[in-house]
């Protein structure tokens, strides 16, 4: 494009009046004096008082984590824990495309004798859920633990001892499955574990039991998580970041967690009358006493449908944020993109039943699932269209995180096309566990998330680390992932449609499918060869990678005016936000908040709708106790899978955890 | 709006002070504290929790049509008597918000005491009601829904009287000041859900099975 850019318009990016960004509404109620509106102690320092280094170093010793083992299990900063967070979803992603690199392996030649049928059952179960529980819910969220308070112009995230007990607890049953697939006794029952295979007389042993716990403390995790997002989002904004001020990105954290909010609660009920009916004689899926097995895949497809949501929603933040910077205009049609995102949101929990069409349905249940399950391609069909106006009236820089959002696009759609497809009952009814399914769901999951995420990676890395990535290995890492990726699943579709089902170990040589399997084996190589060159790209580069100081893209929301990687207050006075792209709207001088402690957490608290700030509340320091109550609460649900009893032993620990968390210190008051 | 082309900026910003929010309160009551928000989120997926528990019940009840399966409905009298002083609880528990929000410690106190030995009533006539629920989790899935449901709710119970013991145990040491009040207003409201979430919960298993 080499139209001029428009000129840019100062006046309406002007700092409004002081009124306009604060409530200026006292604590107490009319007539009564209360203790939050006492004036401020005027020896404590303030940021209106102190200025340059001596402010910053001040402040990064109030929000510091102290060195050592203890200050680092002690840490309450949201970036800290987001690099966790975020390092172990993607150790989890390794391990998970490892087991699919051995089921490759054995599928590469009829008849192969590489996997028996046992390892291979647990092989595909822990592929499924790794991907789906402890690397698809967790990534989205991870990447917001670290990047919303920053975005969002703020010091800590909501709730910043959940955050890390969230963080903990999720660490803890993803280690407990996959030690338990070592010891052999990981989960054989397929992903979504439906009775009656799952239950108690078709799956003795303590497999399943160890499925469903991981289920107990995933979902807790996430869910916590999921309403310090809310909060954050709603509560902790820059003081003039009205609704239509949010990041796009960030409205694609809110809606998800409000997915996750409400769609995760139907997994957990699931998993806890799967295990009851296993240990405690429960009969919820026993047809012989009144039970039903189809109302366990209601409840789980409740869940497992708008899951597929929680796991592409966060990516269309990714894509909007990368778009934006490297379209280098702001995003064409903002309201629409979130309108969609909003739209997509309800209607995910309106599709589930398409999951479950061979099982039998009334016809106007088919239907209307049919319909929905149609619909949901407009809200989405709208977000791609509105990234194509934004890069096709922009000046485009085809840099590494845009590659990786050109390959989601060509991906995503085919996927989608696919999907198309599967939402008619009679074709739906035909590739029913074939692969032609496997080959769909890994272009929109895959497409859909993981091209985004790795773009994501590249964009935000020098945030994370303060260096640039290699754009060159990027370059071999985008291609070698995207042609990987095409050789692997494109011929699925084909062997789905010649019958092949999935979730076998093996197959014969009449079926005539080994020269498609063999392919999509060579592909997967391809593919993992891409993630080893990204995995040098990455230790190299957080080495020796070129220095990239607070704005290497030249970007325009906030997270950039931090610096690289962004010390522990994020910002040494909170920005005042008048446009869409802050850092665009003021080139030369950041509008800023003063007045908050220098040698206390203090925190903006501000307005839901016009982002006017109202209260300065205290955030968290640093404790130990959530991680204690992490691990006794470890105890309590994996004690559990022995004993129901270990409910009632493991409460007393965690009571205890949970009273040293909350009870108030000595001198400074403590939070959640 | 649009940018230039893309150029690396390796300086930070310089600050232009445009506010000052030194004078902000230090906490708020009601919706403007943000933890109010955090227990609503809590409300929220817990809520959703009962209501698709609410939902299995009924998809039992449609699958075997004989309702209730091979035993006599629950005990009316004392799950009724449950519910009537659930929902007498609610006027101490507005007070108490009330209060709170006026951050009358003496008056606190009372309510908060008044709400600690309702709970531990409540819990104990729990035990009661449960124990005259005629059919056990193991019996058939009518058994194991009730007793879910029942459990589930149990649980709320617990931990919002275990909750309101530590906040009026709080109240009575010299952390009894400022945004404890907040707190206690938090607390409050969710007891009202844990009420709100008994009332259908009562229609549907005390009542439904006698119809």
């Amino acid at each position: 494009m080499t139209r001029a850019l428009a000129p840019h318009d100062a006046a309406l990016d002007a700092v409004p009046e002081p009124s306009r960004l604060l409530t200026g509404r006292p604590s107490g109620q009319p007539g009564m004096k209360s203790e939050a509106d006492a004036p401020p102690d005027p020896r404590e320092l303030r940021d209106d008082q102190v200025d340059g280094p001596e402010l910053t170093a001040r402040l990064a010793t109030t929000w510091g984590t102290t060195k050592g083992i203890i200050g680092a299990l002690s840490t309450v900063d949201h970036k800290i824990i987001g690099r966790r967070y975020i390092i172990t979803a993607f150790v989890f992603l390794f391990l998970g495309g490892l087991s699919a690199i051995a089921m490759r392996m054995q599928l590469a030649r009829s008849e192969s004798g590489l996997i028996g049928p046992d390892l291979y059952n647990q092989l595909f179960t822990m592929h499924g859920i790794t991907m789906m529980f402890l690397f698809g819910v967790p990534i989205g969220e991870a990447f917001a633990v670290f990047l919303l308070p920053l975005m969002l112009g703020t010091r800590n995230i909501a709730f910043a001892r959940l955050n890390a007990y969230s963080y903990y607890v999720y660490v803890f049953g993803g280690a407990m499955i996959w030690i338990a697939f070592m010891l052999n006794i990981g989960p054989d029952v397929g992903w979504f574990a439906y009775p009656p295979l799952s239950g108690p007389e078709f799956s003795p042993g303590k497999r399943t039991d160890f499925w469903a716990q991981m289920i107990t403390f995933t979902e807790v995790a996430a869910i916590a998580v999921a309403i310090q997002i809310v909060v954050t989002v709603f509560k902790f904004r820059a003081p003039g970041m009205t609704l239509d001020r949010i990041p796009l990105f960030v409205w694609a954290e809110l809606v998800n967690a409000f997915i996750i909010i409400f769609a995760l609660p139907a997994v957990v009920t699931a998993s806890v009358m799967l295990i009851m009916d296993r240990l405690v004689g429960t009969h919820f899926f026993n047809p012989a006493e009144g039970g039903d097995v189809l109302l366990y895949q209601h409840l789980f497809w409740f869940f497992g449908h708008p899951e597929v949501y929680i796991i592409f929603i966060p990516a269309t933040g990714w894509v909007s944020a990368i778009v934006v910077t490297f379209a280098r205009r702001q995003a064409f049609g903002y309201i629409p993109l979130v309108l969609s995102m909003i739209a997509t949101g309800f209607l995910s929990f309106g599709l589930w039943v398409h999951h479950m069409f061979t099982t039998g349905l009334p016809q106007l249940g088919a239907s209307f699932f049919t319909a929905s399950s149609m619909l949901i391609a407009i809200p989405n069909g709208i977000q791609i269209f509105c990234w194509i106006a934004t890069l096709w009236d922009g000046r485009p820089v085809f840099r590494t995180p845009l590659l990786f959002v050109m390959g989601f696009f060509f991906i995503f759609v085919a996927g989608g096309l696919s999907g198309i497809m599967l939402a008619s009952v009679p074709i739906d009814a035909q590739v029913h566990d074939t692969m032609f399914v496997v080959a769909h769901f890994h272009y929109v999951l895959i497409g859909g998330n993981v091209f985004p995420l790795l773009g994501a990676i590249y964009y935000w890395f020098p945030k994370f680390t303060g260096r640039m990535m290699s754009e060159r290995l990027g370059k071999w890492h985008f291609w070698l992932a995207f042609i990987g990726f095409n050789i692997t699943f494109f011929p699925m579709h084909i062997s789905g449609l010649m019958g092949m089902p999935r979730r076998v170990y093996t197959y014969l040589p009449e079926m005539g499918w080994g020269n498609l399997n063999l392919i999509s084996t060579l592909g997967a190589l391809m593919l993992f060869g891409s993630f080893v060159v990204f995995l040098v790209n990455v230790i190299v580069s957080a080495r020796r990678g070129a220095l990239a100081g607070p704005n290497p893209w030249d970007a325009g929301t906030l997270e950039w005016a931090a610096a690289s990687p962004p010390l522990p207050q994020n910002f040494d006075r909170i920005p005042v936000v008048t446009n869409r792209e802050p850092l665009w709207a003021h080139r030369e001088t950041l509008p800023v908040a003063a007045g908050l402690s220098v040698e206390n957490r203090e925190v903006i608290v501000s307005t839901v709708t016009a982002g006017r700030a109202d209260l300065k509340e205290t955030s968290p320091e640093p404790s130990i106790w959530p991680f204690l109550a992490a691990i006794a609460t470890t105890i309590t649900f994996v004690g559990s899978i022995f004993t129901p009893w270990a409910i009632v032993w493991g409460g007393v620990p965690t009571m205890i955890t949970l009273l040293g968390w909350f009870w108030p210190k000595a001198d400074k008051e403590s939070e959640t | 709006m649009t940018s230039g082309p893309l150029q690396s900026i390796s300086t930070p910003l310089q600050h232009r002070v445009v506010l000052n929010v030194a004078r902000l309160p230090t906490y708020g009551h009601g919706t403007r504290s943000s933890q109010w928000w955090g227990i609503m989120g809590f409300c929220a997926a817990e809520g959703i929790g009962f209501v698709l528990a609410f939902g299995a019940y009924f998809y039992l009840v449609f699958i075997n049509g004989v309702w209730p399966l091979s035993s006599k409905p629950p005990d009316i009298y004392t799950s009724t008597f449950h519910t009537v002083l659930m929902l007498g609880s609610l006027w101490p528990n507005y007070l108490a918000r009330k209060y709170s929000g006026r951050e009358d410690l003496q008056k606190v106190r009372r309510y908060l005491v008044i709400m600690s030995v309702l709970g531990v009533a409540l819990l104990a006539l729990r035990a009661l009601e449960i124990a005259l629920l005629h059919t056990k989790w193991d019996h058939n899935a009518y058994g194991s829904i009730v007793w879910l449901l029942v459990g589930f709710h149990t649980l709320h119970l617990l931990t919002d009287v275990v909750d309101a013991i530590v906040l009026t145990v709080l109240m009575f040491t010299r952390h009894g000041h400022g945004k404890r009040f907040a707190n206690i207003e938090q607390n409050c409201d969710y007891w009202t859900f844990v009420v709100a979430a008994w009332i259908p919960l009562y229609v549907i298993v005390f009542l439904f099975p006698r119809l």
